[in-house]
Formats: structure tokens, sequence, C-alpha cells
């Protein structure tokens, strides 16, 4: 975004306070990052045996959150990722709008850009509403947020697993941080979470 | 939830096959909790079975990649799944199924083969023709098979290498066992 635009808006979230909130006090709560910036933001925030990152697989984020959530449904299920990752995968809004689970909340950190590639614009800096596509598709729930405030509020109603699923766009600044590399390895991901879960490996 | 509406089943043979009835036997089997899907005339029986069954938790999908990262997500969620699609699917899935080989997770797919044995619908052979390979080339194992007789046990080695191995793998059901579909005016 021109700092020209930054000017216009000068309201804008900053990305890693953002995640910080939401995840201060996570409690059990399992939580997914999309590929690129928002894996960091979740890294930046502390590492955690319940984080699942995501370094690939752009558009799955939701689908793995909806995975998870379906097979622990007492647990709070929260999908942090961007908005690029998001567009990738809007098809899967329409399938958790039809199963409905209650631990699952989906946040997009919205900078209208795909930060990892150059800073090109997304569809949501135009004419994308994803706010409105996702209560389009059954999530009723559905929300803008647009101060922090809002955010703190949020991150205590994901505690609540019995009233989602819900969504929230949080539109951040622009800004390119610096990467916080969260583990990248698969197995041991998924070994460590199934671990905290109190299943075995095979 | 969803129940297939009324529709002429595309490929329905005079009587009910009984080899959907052995998938299902299988999947209740190994303890399969989640079955992500787009449906597939092959696949209505079974479907219609998991959508009547309490413990497992039929899911719709809008597209086929959809259900490789669900049931990434099931399997850190401690529960098994089956995807069930048709061979066109299988390109949609290509990028996600990178996942099977970064999670090393129990990835078991039954995709019902189109665009061979009779096929009426020019635009579902490039696909169908690719369907086997793609898997290949996407470290996925390929079983197939091709008549009712075969189902059981080629589904059987494949929920056993998949579940216990996590050895990700793919059932072809092949259009000669499932019956071209018949298009008529």
């Amino acid at each position: 975004m021109s700092r020209a635009n930054l000017l216009e808006r000068p309201n804008l979230l900053e990305r890693r306070s953002v995640v910080n909130q939401l995840l201060a006090e996570r409690k059990e709560a399992i939580v997914v990052g999309g590929l690129g910036a928002s894996t960091y933001d979740i890294a930046a925030a502390g590492d955690h045996d319940r984080n699942f990152y995501l370094w690939g697989a752009m558009g799955g984020a939701v689908m793995i959150g909806l995975g998870v959530a379906l097979a622990q449904p007492k647990l709070p299920v929260e999908v942090i990722t961007g908005d690029g990752e998001m567009l990738m995968g809007m098809g899967s809004l329409a399938t958790v709008g039809l199963q409905k689970p209650g631990n699952l909340t989906i946040i997009v950190l919205d900078n209208e850009v795909y930060g990892e590639t150059g800073g090109q614009a997304s569809h949501t800096a135009g004419t994308a509403d994803l706010v409105g596509i996702a209560r389009a598709c059954g999530i009723s729930d559905a929300r803008a947020i647009s101060t922090m405030a809002e955010v703190e509020a949020f991150a205590s109603a994901m505690q609540d697993v019995s009233s989602g699923p819900r969504f929230a766009s949080i539109k951040i600044d622009s800004a390119n941080l610096e990467r916080v590399l969260a583990n990248r390895d698969g197995g041991f991901i998924v070994t460590r979470i199934r671990g905290a879960l109190g299943f075995d490996p095979i | 939830m969803h129940a297939r509406t009324d529709a002429p089943s595309e490929t329905a043979p005079e009587t009910t096959p009984s080899w959907p009835e052995d998938i299902f036997a299988i999947l209740q089997r190994f303890d399969v909790r989640q079955v992500p899907y787009v449906p597939d005339a092959g696949h209505s029986q079974l479907i219609d079975r998991v959508l009547a069954t309490p413990s497992m938790r039929a899911v719709p999908l809008t597209t086929e990649e959809e259900g490789v990262a669900l049931l990434a997500g099931a399997w850190a969620g401690g529960q098994r799944g089956v995807l069930l699609m048709q061979s066109s699917g299988v390109g949609n899935c290509v990028n996600m199924l990178s996942l099977t080989q970064i999670f090393r997770f129990p990835f078991l797919t039954l995709v019902t083969m189109r665009g061979e044995w009779g096929e009426f619908n020019p635009w579902q052979v490039p696909m169908g023709s690719s369907t086997a390979a793609a898997f290949e080339l996407s470290g996925i194992k390929v079983l197939r098979a091709s008549h009712p007789q075969e189902v059981r046990e080629v589904v059987e080695a494949a929920a056993g290498q998949v579940y216990n191995a996590c050895t990700p793998t793919a059932v072809l059901l092949s259009q000669r066992l499932i019956g071209a579909k018949v298009f008529t005016k």
C-alpha cells in the first residue's frame, strides 16, 4: 500500500499486536496459521505445542482447522490466516457454513496485499468483502474488527466452543515485519499436536 | 444433512450392488470418522450410508482439495478419514497432496473412475487418463478394483496400509465396476 493510502487510513492495526492479543489467553486452543506472515505472527507470539504452522498448502488453512474442530469439538480451534490465503480457499467458508462447528473461529489478517511476494494488491483491496462472503456462506457471526478493544473481546469470545463458527476480518497495516521462522517440519508439528492431545504416534 | 436429492442416478444399475456395502463395513471397522466428499453417482450408495451413520461425519466439499486438508486436520485432532471423489477431482488436489508427504498422515481416497471403459463424454477422458499417474507423481500409492468381487480385498489392503503404515493410497474404482454413464436425450 502506498504511503498516501496509509495516511488516508491511519487506524489500521499492527499485526503482531493483534495476534499477541488474540493468543494471550488461548488456554486449550489449537491455533492454525496460514502460510506466510500469519504463521510468523503466531510464532512471534510464542511457540506452543498446539500451534499448527503452515508453510505451504495455500488455501488449506480453514479446512485443516475444520478437520481439527470436528475431531475435538470441546476445544477452541482458531485459524489465523491472511487475505490471499483465505481468497484461495474461499469455498471452504461454504463448507464450514454447512458443518457449523461451534468451536471454530476464522480470523483473517487483511492487509489487502500479497506481502510474501512483493506486495501486489489482493482482491480485498478492491471489490471482495470477506465478511460478506463468510456471512453469505452461513457463518452468521461474521464481523469486521478495527480496534484493539474489539480484538480483546473477540479473543475471549473464541473460548466459547458452542457459539461458533465465527469469522473476523481485521484490517492491518501492510508493513513487512521481520520474519519469525516457525518450525517447518510437518511431521514434528503434527506429532507434537497429537501428543498434546493425548494421541500416540503410530 | 444434505441428503442427495432424487436426481436420476447417473449409473444406477438395475439391482443395488453389494460392493459399496463392503466398503462401508471396512470404513467402520477401521474407525473412520470424517468422510469428506464431492458427490459422484458411483459413490452415491456409500454417501447415503455415511450420511445415515451418527459415528461418521459426512462433509460435502466445494472442491476436492478441501478434503485433503480436512483429513490432515482430522488426524492432528485424533481422527481418521477417507476422501470420496471422482477421477476428474484428482487434478484439483495436486498441490494439496503435498500434505500427505509433509505430515505423513494416513491418507485414503476412494476414486470412482470416468473417462475409460466405454466413456461417452470426451471431456472426461483427459483427466481420467492421467488420474493414476497424477497420484503416483504426488507420492500416492495406487490400487485398482475393476470387479465387484475384488472390491473388498482391495479396499481392505488399502485401508490397512494407510491406517497401519501411514502410506497414502488411492483406490481407483474402475468405470467397468460402476458402469459407464448412459446419456439419453
